[in-house]
């Protein structure tokens, strides 16, 4: 998405200066209640048709995930899992797409000024306009969630139709799913909502149900309710603890500045050497008038602190 | 114009360093080098990340720095071709950089006997070398698009990490490098015009010295 809002972006990439934050909006976020998905793809569906954005027709991989991932043009899809368990099948449909960390690693590995930002109401959004192609997003994401495109080398991902949000609307996931096991709302509705349903859950017999907002990158701004929370790995490999990697911390974090100081104290330190030692001129380039310049005298002091 | 007469005791025997070759090579590396370094700490910390409008912007930053790279690491297997052997680390080099007060310190007089290269530069070249294999394994592994969507994240995470923490490290030795050759005055005008005074070389580098006149001055 371009970026539309200006006055309440909370986090920019490759920005060490606060950015425009005057306006506080209200935290959002999208509830997707797992346990009442039936897979219909709606969502994929309108989430092409808002964001006009269409995948090539591809080929049947043998599961009914279609198509079978996140793409530049797929900005959501529905994973199927075949779950057994106490002889009963269970089908488990998780939406994927970006879960809009409040603490996005995408966001802190980017090095390209404003290509990613994050607004006060919590949506991480993508501004391929300054986007450069460099793929630090995938690297730096905890849930493999952005696709570089091999037309333009731009990073693509859910926007959660920050467009739509903007002006008071829901995501066009949301307005589509048939069920409404997609919800959207501020983040503390959305939790509320989640406890009732949770409620619900349990009485049915799924004891470990709970509520998807990993504490490990400061919560998400998309939600799963799933009825198997101790166990997140059954869906589609969904991280039980997901948080950025310490690599892409260290990386981003200490390394940056420690290098630029290193660098620049180098630099001094070779300037004040030259100044205060003098250079090692044996041929007389820049002793005045070509004469040699006096040996150093070395005092006895000077040599123990040297 | 007149010839200007030289008077005996003005006269200066020059020794030839590096050969033309060598020259244009070592050159060539740093350009490379500045090239390779300024796009990459544009794209390294968000205070230097106007650096990538040298190249035209941030894309084209990204898409330059690894050919820039490849083509430094290249360059730097040939001069290395031409000075690795005079390279080789021996006893007296050990004895050499424990002296390094000495050195820095300009008291030459004290030191061990070094050959065409001293201890220190002995190295900074083979701690150059090591950072670019490093820098060469590990940039590949992050090149985008053709390499890294057949590498696991976790091996892209390491090496990025790897890349940086060499890149920063391989900055400061050509600082240091750099800031030698400001320091001994004579280094550069070896590099750019290839010779030095017989003095200079019988100073610095008097084993090399007493190798190349054969002990006649």
């Amino acid at each position: 998405m371009s970026s539309l809002q200006s006055l309440d972006i909370k986090q920019r990439s490759a920005t060490t200066a606060q950015p425009p934050s005057v306006r506080n909006t209200t935290e959002v976020a999208k509830l997707i209640d797992v346990s009442k998905c039936i897979g219909c793809k709606a969502c994929q569906v309108a989430c092409g048709e808002w964001n006009d954005v269409r995948d090539a027709i591809g080929r049947n991989v043998g599961v009914y995930d279609n198509p079978a991932d996140l793409s530049p043009e797929t900005w959501t899809v529905m994973r199927f899992t075949e779950h057994e368990e106490a002889g009963r099948l269970e089908w488990l449909i998780r939406k994927d797409g970006c879960m809009h960390c409040a603490d996005p690693g995408c966001l802190k590995a980017c090095p390209s000024p404003g290509a990613i930002v994050q607004y006060s109401n919590g949506i991480v959004d993508f501004v391929e306009e300054h986007c450069i192609g460099c793929g630090y997003c995938v690297t730096g994401c905890p849930f493999d969630v952005p696709r570089i495109s091999q037309d333009d080398n731009k990073a693509y991902k859910c926007t959660l139709c920050s467009d739509r949000v903007l002006v008071g609307l829901e995501p066009a996931c949301v307005k589509t799913c048939p069920t409404g096991a997609i919800m959207f709302g501020s983040k503390e509705d959305m939790k509320e909502q989640a406890a009732g349903r949770l409620v619900d859950l349990k009485e049915r017999g799924y004891q470990n149900a709970g509520l998807y907002d990993p504490p490990g990158v400061g919560g998400t701004h998309v939600m799963y309710v799933l009825q198997h929370a101790d166990r997140p790995g059954l869906y589609h490999n969904l991280p039980e603890n997901p948080s950025i990697s310490p690599m892409v911390s260290l990386w981003k974090g200490a390394a940056k500045p420690l290098a630029l100081f290193a660098m620049g104290l180098t630099a001094l330190a070779g300037f004040f050497h030259y100044v205060r030692v003098r250079p090692n001129d044996v041929d007389g380039d820049t002793a005045p008038g070509g004469n040699l310049p006096p040996p150093p005298e070395v005092k006895k002091e000077e040599r123990r602190h040297a | 114009m007149h010839d200007i007469p030289v008077r005996a005791d003005e006269r200066t025997v020059y020794i030839e360093r590096y050969p033309a070759s060598t020259r244009a090579n070592h050159w060539l590396v740093v350009i490379l080098f500045m090239l390779a370094a300024l796009s990459g700490l544009g794209l390294f910390h968000p205070a230097l990340a106007w650096l990538v409008n040298l190249f035209g912007g941030g894309p084209w930053a990204r898409i330059l720095h690894p050919f820039l790279g490849l083509a430094m690491a290249l360059g730097f297997i040939g001069l290395a071709m031409h000075v690795a052997g005079e390279n080789r680390m021996l006893d007296r080099d050990r004895q050499w950089l424990r002296q390094w007060r000495d050195v820095v310190a300009n008291r030459e007089g004290d030191l061990p006997e070094a050959g065409k290269y001293n201890a220190g530069q002995k190295l900074v070249f083979w701690s150059m070398l090591v950072l670019l294999v490093l820098l060469l394994v590990t940039g590949f592994l992050f090149w985008r698009p053709w390499f890294t969507p057949y590498v696991p994240i976790t091996v892209v995470r390491l090496a990025t990490l790897i890349h940086s923490a060499s890149a920063a490290l391989l900055v400061i030795l050509v600082i240091v490098h750099a800031y030698a050759a400001i320091w001994v005055k004579g280094s550069v005008r070896a590099m750019v015009q290839g010779y030095v005074s017989a003095r200079w070389a019988r100073i610095h580098h008097s084993l090399w010295y007493r190798e190349v006149t054969r002990d006649r001055p």
